[in-house]
């Protein structure tokens, strides 16, 4: 079993090359088949990699499941996963079958959809399971292509623009972490995560074109990996190519944006940024604060104002996810605990509130808030499910959404009252897009005549949601499933970042 | 003597007696055209002395005094000279029949400037050098005005003869230069010269000629004025000829002069090289943009990549050099299989060289649209293809050499690259549809343009052992 990790990661792939190779035709039956055959590739993935949880122990807070082969020179093919890692390797794999499942009545080119998608899953996995940092970045950015395609060839009306704006604001970031990457490399000799991770960099001040840095090398490979993450999370003020992709991806295509693609900036921020630049990480931890207070309560206005359903939640989005940067850098237990919670729920309900979008999509192919209203008569299932996630969402007690929101901000308040102050107030905010959304659309009467013939959910659509409410209302009522798991590893980190800290007070204080 | 001096430069020899030959044949041949014979023998014939010296014992063995030299990273150079040039002459077989210009002094042509290009990567005397560059040069102008009834490709000939005559000239007063600070045109005698405590003033502004010389050969910016104008003039088989053989040659030149010549004095050349790199670079994104020739958009993709790989020559070390010889050997593999589609970009049988006729290929032929897309992405430099990894090693280089500032700037020009590669693969997927481009392609430019998409995303396991190859073939160079 020593090789289940890349068994996972590559299995999607491996159903991807068969697609492309053995299935022939543009008939019906050909489409049935890929479906299928990309559905099952996805389960089979998803129960694999339930061994990986099941032998996951949660005590070590090492890597675990590590496979290690020779690759390039210099360079290994090292996979792994941790207590911070195998969360994200589940989430990916549990959502996988949903998204196939939700483009059930996708038309043009589906053996083509299926390949990209079933690309994505490998190359999302791999992101999380890699544990050398140019294999890292191969998986990271390969992304980039069927997410480029999925939004160009499936997407909406302005998937161009989108697109394009999608790939090249998210490259950007990325080569600058590559030239990050080779500076770790020179300075470290190794490209080995772990071993990086135990490599103390350079914090010493130094000055750059005359401005003086404080935190040095550390401070400035900070920068150019939180280039990288940051458009990704994203964070305001980057987080604009978000919108546009949300709005103009396929319905699966923004849940994979959504629930997965975004994790990996958090996951990033957690996997190199804390670990390997502590100091850096201190050094700008104010600066991470106060853009993550301003894409809570900034984008959190912005979406009140949407007049599209996608956007709105996709500003949401990013306000979520600004709990989570301001998680992770108050840099103490209950922050990043918060924060990698929150990234999980999001997966959940953020992937959730976009098959509902779809859901009503594909009936009346609008997303225009303004063309609904009165759902609730014709379709009480949706409404309730509806429900559900908006108070998710918003972060209602009970749900997955208060648990992380609440982490975060208890693990900021011991840090920066302020801070944590202004990003309650985005609690707020996010009950008033939220409820008035729902308000928008399934209350109030139904005068709409194109609305009186619509339909209520069908029993794939149903079960589609189902384990998304499972695990939404699970996580609420006990978070320690989640929390048992993460803890230890989380533990070592910031025992990790001090111990650092600690070393590079001593000898700034001999010097 | 002779005979050790002979068995040295053998493939270039046989390669001689073998163009010289076909030449002969040509103008006597009475009956019918041998033109098809000639041209895939000389095929036949590349591939073999590229595997013949690809399978040559390991070390260093001189010739004539120490002028020429067979060395690890002189056959590195060869063995992608050779392959590359075999491929750009298999595929202009078939396009040369259909456009009725298939001539037996192509093929000849085509072969002398390859044993040009030969004799340029393993001079070691500023003679042999020249005398290298030149009967590559003029072989060039040749087959850029080949097509000589066209307007286009004539005017091609004439610009690449007369610039090409004044980068000459430029590299010649260099190299003369060189030789009366130095008092020698052996690289060993000038590297003796620049070792000798600080440059003096004739020496550097040798080294900056023969700098400008070659940066013109490689299309490196400030010097690439001609690139456009004769990749989209010269009969597209010719283009891909351009693209490959040559300017691997000219690089590897560049390698060699600057390691073995002017080794001592890195610090002098470094920021030539980096200038002509970051100029390059950008020159080659930004410019491309407004492109719709596909045939244009190729020049400035490959001034582009000239500047990433004069990157890896600027960091001045052995994983410089290194990395440049990985980069040229992946450049010239996609360009191949670039190259092999553009030839067959043709409606009513006219070539077509506007990109939008490209629109939604992929639902015309969704094998070669997906091929070409895999290619794309690899130009532009996506991991997991290959592509990637050329430019990963001289930003390595380039990071190691502490010139972290060209490493951000190959960076950041990668990202607006980026835009015109991306723009073709949105043409072929997601555009307006254009009128459907000819459905026929020969078997030959299938297998070069899916083998080359192939090896760019198996290229990921391994790299074809390149890697290694690489670092043994540079560390012949940088002793």
């Amino acid at each position: 079993m020593n090789s289940l990790l890349s068994l996972i990661t590559f299995l999607p792939l491996i159903g991807a090359v068969v697609l492309l190779l053995f299935l022939r035709g543009d008939d019906e039956a050909a489409a049935k088949n890929a479906k299928l055959l990309a559905l099952f590739t996805t389960s089979a993935t998803l129960v694999l990699s339930l061994f990986v949880l099941v032998g996951f122990d949660p005590g070590d807070t090492g890597f675990q499941f590590l496979e290690e082969r020779p690759w390039l020179g210099g360079l290994n093919y090292k996979m792994g996963v941790d207590g911070i890692s195998v969360l994200f390797v589940m989430l990916t794999t549990l959502l996988m079958p949903i998204v196939i499942g939700a483009s059930w009545h996708v038309e043009t080119r589906v053996k083509e959809y299926m390949i990209a998608f079933l690309m994505l899953e490998t190359l999302m996995l791999g992101v999380f399971c890699a544990l050398d940092l140019v294999l890292f970045y191969i998986f990271f950015e390969g992304g980039l292509i069927p997410m480029f395609l999925i939004i160009g060839i499936w997407g909406g009306k302005e998937r161009i623009y989108a697109s394009f704006k999608f790939f090249l604001y998210t490259f950007l970031g990325s080569v600058l972490m590559l030239v990050a990457m080779i500076a770790m490399y020179m300075q470290a000799g190794t490209t080995d995560i772990p071993k990086l991770m135990d490599f103390a960099f350079s914090s010493e001040t130094m000055s750059v074109l005359g401005i003086t840095v404080v935190g040095g090398a550390q401070t400035l490979m900070f920068l150019a990996f939180f280039a990288s993450f940051a458009v990704k999370m994203p964070m305001w003020p980057v987080h604009t190519w978000l919108p546009d992709a949300h709005v103009q991806a396929p319905t699966a295509g923004s849940v994979v944006l959504a629930a997965i693609l975004l994790k990996m900036g958090g996951y990033g921020f957690l996997r190199f940024s804390l670990p390997m630049f502590p100091v850096g990480s201190e050094v700008m931890q104010d600066f991470i604060f106060t853009l993550s207070v301003i894409a809570i309560v900034y984008t959190s206005l912005v979406a009140m104002m949407q007049e599209d359903m996608k956007k709105l939640i996709a500003y949401s989005s990013v306000a979520h996810m600004g709990f989570v940067t301001m998680g992770i850098f108050a840099l103490n237990r209950q922050g990043i605990d918060g924060a990698i919670f929150q990234m999980l729920s999001h997966g959940f309900i953020s992937g959730a509130l976009f098959l509902i979008v779809g859901v009503i999509y594909d009936r009346m192919h609008t997303r225009e808030i303004a063309a609904y209203g009165g759902l609730v008569v014709r379709m009480p299932v949706f409404a309730l499910i509806f429900m559900l996630f908006t108070m998710g969402n918003v972060g209602l007690p009970g749900t997955s959404g208060f648990v992380g929101e609440f982490l975060t901000l208890a693990g900021v308040y011991q840090v920066n009252t302020w801070v944590a102050f202004f990003a309650a107030t985005g609690v707020i905010f996010s009950a008033g897009y939220a409820l008035w959304l729902y308000r928008r659309v399934v209350f109030g009467d139904l005068i709409k005549e194109s609305l009186k013939t619509i339909r209520d959910m069908s029993r794939r659509e149903k079960l589609l949601f189902a384990p998304l409410v499972a695990f939404t209302l699970l996580l609420g009522v006990y978070p320690a499933v989640v929390l048992d798991v993460i803890g230890p590893s989380v533990a070592a980190l910031i025992d990790h970042s001090e111990t650092a800290l600690a070393a590079q007070a001593t000898t700034l204080a001999q010097n | 003597m002779l005979a050790h001096n002979l068995s040295v430069v053998a493939p270039e020899l046989v390669l001689a007696v073998f163009a010289m030959a076909a030449l002969m044949w040509g103008a006597y041949s009475r009956r019918r055209d041998p033109s098809s014979t000639i041209l895939w023998a000389s095929v036949a014939i590349l591939v073999l002395a590229g595997l013949f010296v690809g399978f040559q014992p390991e070390g260093a063995r001189t010739a004539f005094d120490d002028s020429f030299i067979s060395d690890g990273f002189a056959r590195f150079a060869k063995v992608v000279i050779l392959f590359g040039a075999a491929a750009a002459l298999a595929m202009s077989g078939e396009y040369l029949k259909r456009t009725e210009m298939l001539k037996f002094e192509y093929p000849v042509l085509i072969v002398f400037s390859v044993i040009g290009m030969m004799t340029m990567v393993s001079a070691m005397d500023l003679i042999v050098l020249y005398m290298g560059l030149e009967l590559q040069s003029l072989s060039l102008y040749v087959v850029a005005a080949f097509r000589r009834d066209s307007l286009r490709s004539t005017e091609a000939g004439l610009k690449y003869f007369v610039l090409g005559a004044l980068s000459s000239g430029l590299l010649l007063y260099g190299a003369s230069l060189t030789y009366g600070y130095s008092g020698t045109t052996a690289f060993a005698g000038i590297s003796q010269a620049v070792g000798e405590g600080p440059l003096s003033l004739g020496l550097i502004f040798g080294l900056v000629f023969l700098a400008a010389g070659i940066a013109f050969k490689v299309s490196a910016a400030p010097f690439h004025m001609w690139t456009p104008d004769v990749y989209e003039g010269s009969p597209t088989p010719v283009t891909a000829f351009f693209a490959t053989a040559p300017k691997a040659a000219a690089a590897a030149m560049f390698a060699r002069l600057l390691y073995d010549a002017f080794g001592g004095a890195v610090s002098e050349w470094q920021q030539i090289l980096a200038f002509l790199s970051v100029a390059s670079m950008f020159l080659g994104a930004v410019a491309a943009i407004g492109q719709r020739n596909i045939k244009r958009l190729m020049a400035y993709s490959s001034i582009g990549h000239m500047g990433y790989a004069l990157m890896g020559l600027a960091a001045g070390t052995e994983q410089g050099a290194q990395a440049l010889l990985i980069y040229i050997a992946i450049y010239v593999t996609m360009n191949v299989g670039v190259f092999a589609f553009i030839l067959n970009m043709q409606r009513d049988g006219k070539p077509v060289t506007d990109i939008g006729a490209l629109g939604l290929y992929s639902r015309v032929e969704p094998a070669r649209a997906a091929a070409l897309a895999v290619l794309l992405f690899s130009l532009a430099g996506v991991p997991p293809l290959v592509g990637f990894f050329g430019k990963f090693y001289v930003l390595m280089a380039a990071v190691d050499a502490g010139l972290i500032w060209l490493a951000v700037a190959g960076a950041v020009a990668s990202v607006i690259g980026a835009f015109y590669y991306l723009r073709i693969v949105y043409l072929m997927y997601f555009g307006e549809a254009a009128p459907p481009l000819e459905g026929a392609m020969p078997a030959m430019h299938w297998a070069l343009l899916g083998g080359s998409a192939l090896a760019m995303v198996l290229g990921v396991v391994n790299l074809f052992g390149v890697e290694t190859l690489a670092a043994s073939a540079a560390a012949t160079l940088v002793q």
